[in-house]
């Protein structure tokens, strides 16, 4: 590589650590709610864009200087991280760790939606308002921006040092992420220390959003996403809640990605992340400097399954359901309501796999869009390259989906509770990478076209009412192959994995093994689902099964009830036909998903038909 | 030979030495007590022989056979069942699936050992319910609410219901009955009356004396001193992490070491729910009558 001189490996390593500093800065504030809140915050990525975004405001519509800008930054910020913690997340302390978990993802989908529909959601320029000449020093050119980052971030951090180590405030703080019931005996106002957490972190997550957003010269609603995972990944490196490990993670993070881009190309940015957050997960959940524990922190066990009776659907009723469902295309002459409804079929395929996943296992997934994905590409490229016949590229996509994407999820195995989450995030993540990055297969970001359209035993299906009923179709042999496992052995079986895992193997039960088959019969229906829509839309990119999709999918099924196959379903025509069907709400629909999540999981844990 | 043999067992955390160089034997039909003060040692004991901890030293001998740092699921399916101190049914599965749940080793999937092809099959086999499959479901359901019968009409009434809704005591019943599902040749109880009154111990007492006539095996953890006495071939006391004593129960209950040493550590971890249904029975407040003032 001719262009890799002395002198761009010098301009590159201060690239990575100007973007490492930020990335200390929101792994800072991730430790810090993790330390006080054991919570692993989804929401933290919103903060750090509206910081971005109130940036821009200041800097570019009102023409304020920088000083005054990060102030307000810094103001709003605060009041934000207060809010959040006060109305989305106080009340949910001494549930499952998972439900603070799954509001703050509920709270980031509600933020970033708002920002967009406030902002749209094209980037923003937000050009660099600092003078542009660059100081030689010693072969490496640095520019007022990467001075100035550097100086805002060495000088928060040595503030956030003087605060925890010699202020009152700051020595009850790290009193209570040391045992918070002790910090409250002593008289610590915990629900004040709390809020003041995320005040602090939310201020750190801000002013870097401002920082990035003048580093790229662009602010965008959906930079909240990559920050997160960044400051995950970062933390994780350090060691989850630990303050110096967040600084010491986010340089190296910086480095890694900024050298990894140089090497590979720009396309692979986000891959190290991930790649970082999965193996440091999966083989040192501790961390590389935190200290050695034969187990990974998890003070806090148990799934997001609350105790109720779910509601009984007679026999009957379901038959009925499925027979109007057939009959509908003779009564309506709407093809817009068909094509929702098959929407909602699919959808609800997706649902029936999270609900057994996350609801029947306890494996809280937040990746299950990988398995549509793979689903999708396979069924896809067999019937393109191979020339496979339509039913059969279907159940093959519907099988690798299921055997690829259960191999990919194995490491997660050994997790627990919202590390799960965090992991199968990744790994869905890593499944969308590699598409985007493996073109000779996948045709990389320009995706898949003229994909075969669907057909039935020869006869090509490309009416609205066949499509609808061959989705239907579909999904009725989907759920009668998952209610039948529900009813054998496995079920049960599933369901004391979920309840307690040190119990079900003290009995025998073998838990790697009967995650595994959770997750190929889950695999199996989303494969099936990818695969199917991959032939109807007849085009697939990296973006088709977005990560969102997986949220929205998990959102459908606690809508239901966990584990509840009637509640997935209705849920899943609930979450895709409503804001259809009130059409001023359809730009709104992923604020109304993510308030929909927040106020279940506040309000109604049990969803709609109840937990099984 | 012994069915159950331990030797030089020893765990420490950070620091904390739990269990500390413990030798036991427990011999086929033979019900072994393991008493202490709060913190002695014994849980983890149990847990180190069931193989949800890993000893730092020290072997477990299963009929002989060496099964130190199996992992439980291995274990129970060699026919080592148990119960925990805290109680950990499956709240929301029924009574009759958390003793089906017992009963998972016995199963005909349980026997498709093979790696992958072996999970493939199982799922298959779920999938079709050959007839062998459906004929042992039958069976081993009847065979659950034979278990539950045991009970009387404490558990078989409220077969189908959540555990979760159950009384405190009908979970600990519950609990017994799922381990019993695994047609143990071990079976390991860890203060199985923690929490109940009088009366209901005086019952699992008597319970627990049937399991025993049966010529089951039996491991048991508990504080009230009257169980200990009438059920123990012999018992074992344990103080931190060390055996102190052994033998037969009136032998033992008068030993100085043994009165030592509950005097020696004041209610350490004291529940506050034994403290108010223990009475006059349990170990804890029979010896330290310092504590009475
Ligand atoms: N996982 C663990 N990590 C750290 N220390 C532990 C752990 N488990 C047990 N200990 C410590 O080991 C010692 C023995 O605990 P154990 O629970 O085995 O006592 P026990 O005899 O069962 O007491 P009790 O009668 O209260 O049930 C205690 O000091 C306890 O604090
Ligand atoms: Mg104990």
């Amino acid at each position: 590589m001719p262009e890799f001189t002395l002198r761009t490996l010098a301009d590159q390593l201060v690239n990575g650590l100007v973007i490492g500093n930020v990335y200390a800065l929101i792994a800072i504030g991730l430790a810090l709610i993790f330390g006080v809140a054991n919570l692993i915050n989804f929401a933290h990525g919103s903060v750090y864009m509206i910081g971005a975004y109130v940036g821009w405001v200041c800097v570019i519509w009102l023409g304020w200087p920088l000083g005054a800008t990060f102030v307000v930054v810094a103001l709003i910020c605060a009041t934000l991280g207060v809010l959040i913690e006060r109305f989305g997340l106080r009340r949910l302390q001494n549930e499952a760790r998972i439900a603070p978990l799954l509001a703050t993802i509920g709270i980031s989908f509600a933020l970033d939606q708002l920002v967009q529909l406030i902002f749209s959601p094209n980037p923003q320029s937000f050009p660099n308002p600092l003078p542009a000449a660059r100081i030689a020093l010693g072969g490496v050119s640095i520019g007022a921006l990467d001075l100035l980052i550097a100086a805002i971030t060495a000088a928060i951090a040595v503030m956030l040092f003087i605060f925890l180590r010699f202020t009152r405030l700051g020595w009850a703080l790290r009193a209570t992420a040391q045992d918070r019931e002790a910090a409250q005996q002593m008289g610590v106002d915990v629900d004040a220390i709390n809020a003041l957490t995320f005040a602090v972190a939310a201020v750190l997550g801000g002013i870097g959003g401002v920082m990035i957003g003048m580093y790229f010269t662009s602010v965008y609603p959906t930079m909240s996403y990559g920050a997160m995972l960044k400051g995950f990944a970062a933390n994780l490196l350090g060691g989850l809640g630990s303050v110096p490990g967040a600084v010491v993670g986010g340089l190296a993070l910086g480095l890694i990605e900024t050298f990894g881009v140089a090497l590979l190309g720009s396309t692979y940015r986000n891959l190290f992340t991930f790649i970082i957050l999965i193996g440091v997960l999966v083989l040192r959940p501790t961390g590389l400097f935190g200290a050695r524990r034969a187990t990974p922190p998890e003070p806090l066990t148990g799934t997001f399954v609350a105790n109720s009776r779910p509601v009984h659907i007679p026999r009957a009723l379901v038959i009925g359901g499925l027979i109007a469902a057939i009959l509908l295309p003779f009564f309506t002459s709407n093809p817009y309501l068909l094509q929702i409804l098959t929407n909602a079929w699919l959808f609800s395929m997706l649902a029936l796999s999270i609900t057994l996943v996350t609801g029947t296992a306890g494996q809280m997934s937040l990746g299950q869009a990988g398995f549509l994905a793979i689903g999708g590409y396979a069924s896809a490229l067999l019937s393109m390259r191979l020339g496979l016949p339509l039913e059969l590229s279907l159940l093959a996509g519907a099988v690798i989906a299921a055997a690829l994407g259960t191999l990919l999820t194995w490491p997660v195995f050994r997790l627990r509770s919202q590390y799960v989450a965090l992991a199968t995030l990744g790994i869905g993540e890593v499944i969308n990478q590699i598409i985007l990055n493996w073109e000779g297969l996948t045709n990389g970001a320009m995706g898949l076209s003229n994909i075969p359209p669907l057909s039935f035993l020869g006869l090509p299906v490309i009416e609205t009412a066949p499509i609808y009923w061959f989705a239907l179709g579909i999904l009725v042999v989907a759920a009668l192959f998952q209610w039948r496992l529900m009813q054998s052995h496995l079920g049960r079986t599933w369901r004391a994995v979920r309840e307690d895992d040190v119990a079900a193997r003290a009995m025998g039960i073998s838990l790697n093994r009967y995650k595994a088959l959770a997750f190929i019969a889950g695999g199996l229906i989303a494969g099936l689902s990818g695969a199917f829509t991959a032939h109807m839309y007849s085009y697939i990119n990296n973006e088709t099964f977005a990560a969102t999709t997986s949220i929205l999918g998990l959102t459908m099924v606690i809508l239901g009830g966990m584990g509840n196959m009637a509640g997935a379903v209705i849920g899943a025509i609930a979450l895709t036909a409503l804001p259809e069907l009130f059409r001023p709400l359809a730009d709104a629909r992923y604020l109304i998903y993510g308030v929909v999540l927040l106020l279940l999981v506040r309000f109604r844990p049990q969803g709609l038909l109840g937990t099984v | 030979m012994a069915l159950l043999e331990v030797r030089g067992l020893r765990r420490e955390f950070g620091g904390v030495v739990a269990v500390d160089g413990i030798d036991l034997t427990v011999n086929p039909g033979e019900t072994v007590s393991v008493i202490g003060p709060n913190g002695a040692g014994k849980t983890t004991l149990f847990n180190l022989i069931t193989g949800l901890d890993k000893p730092d030293a020290g072997e477990v001998l299963l009929d002989g056979r060496p099964i130190t740092g199996l992992p439980p699921e291995e274990l129970a399916a060699l026919g080592v069942a148990r119960t925990f101190q805290h109680g950990r049914v499956f709240g929301n599965l029924s009574v009759l699936d958390n003793v089906l749940v017992g009963a998972h080793t016995r199963q005909a999937a349980h026997r498709l050992r093979t790696p992958v092809l072996g999970m493939v099959a199982e799922l298959i086999l779920a999938l079709i319910q050959p007839p062998a499959w459906r004929e042992e479901r039958t069976r081993l359901r009847d065979e659950a609410r034979e278990v539950l019968a045991l009970f009387g009409d404490r558990l078989l009434p409220r077969a189908e219901q959540p555990a979760y809704s159950l009384s405190y005591a009908n979970r600990r019943r519950t609990e017994i009955a799922r381990a019993l599902a695994l047609r143990p040749r071990l079976l390991l109880l860890d203060e199985p009356t923690a929490g109940m009154n009088p009366t209901e111990t005086a019952e699992l007492l008597e319970f627990i004396r049937s399991l025993k006539q049966r010529g089951l095996t039996i491991l048991l953890i508990e504080h009230k001193l009257s169980l200990v006495m009438q059920l123990s071939d012999r018992v074992i006391v344990m103080d931190d992490g060390r055996k102190i004593a052994e033998g037969a129960p009136q032998i033992v209950r008068d030993d100085p070491r043994v009165i030592e040493a509950y005097l020696g550590h004041p209610r350490r971890g004291w529940d506050a729910r034994d403290a108010q249904v223990a009475g006059e029975d349990d170990l804890r407040v029979v010896l330290p009558q310092a504590h009475h003032p």
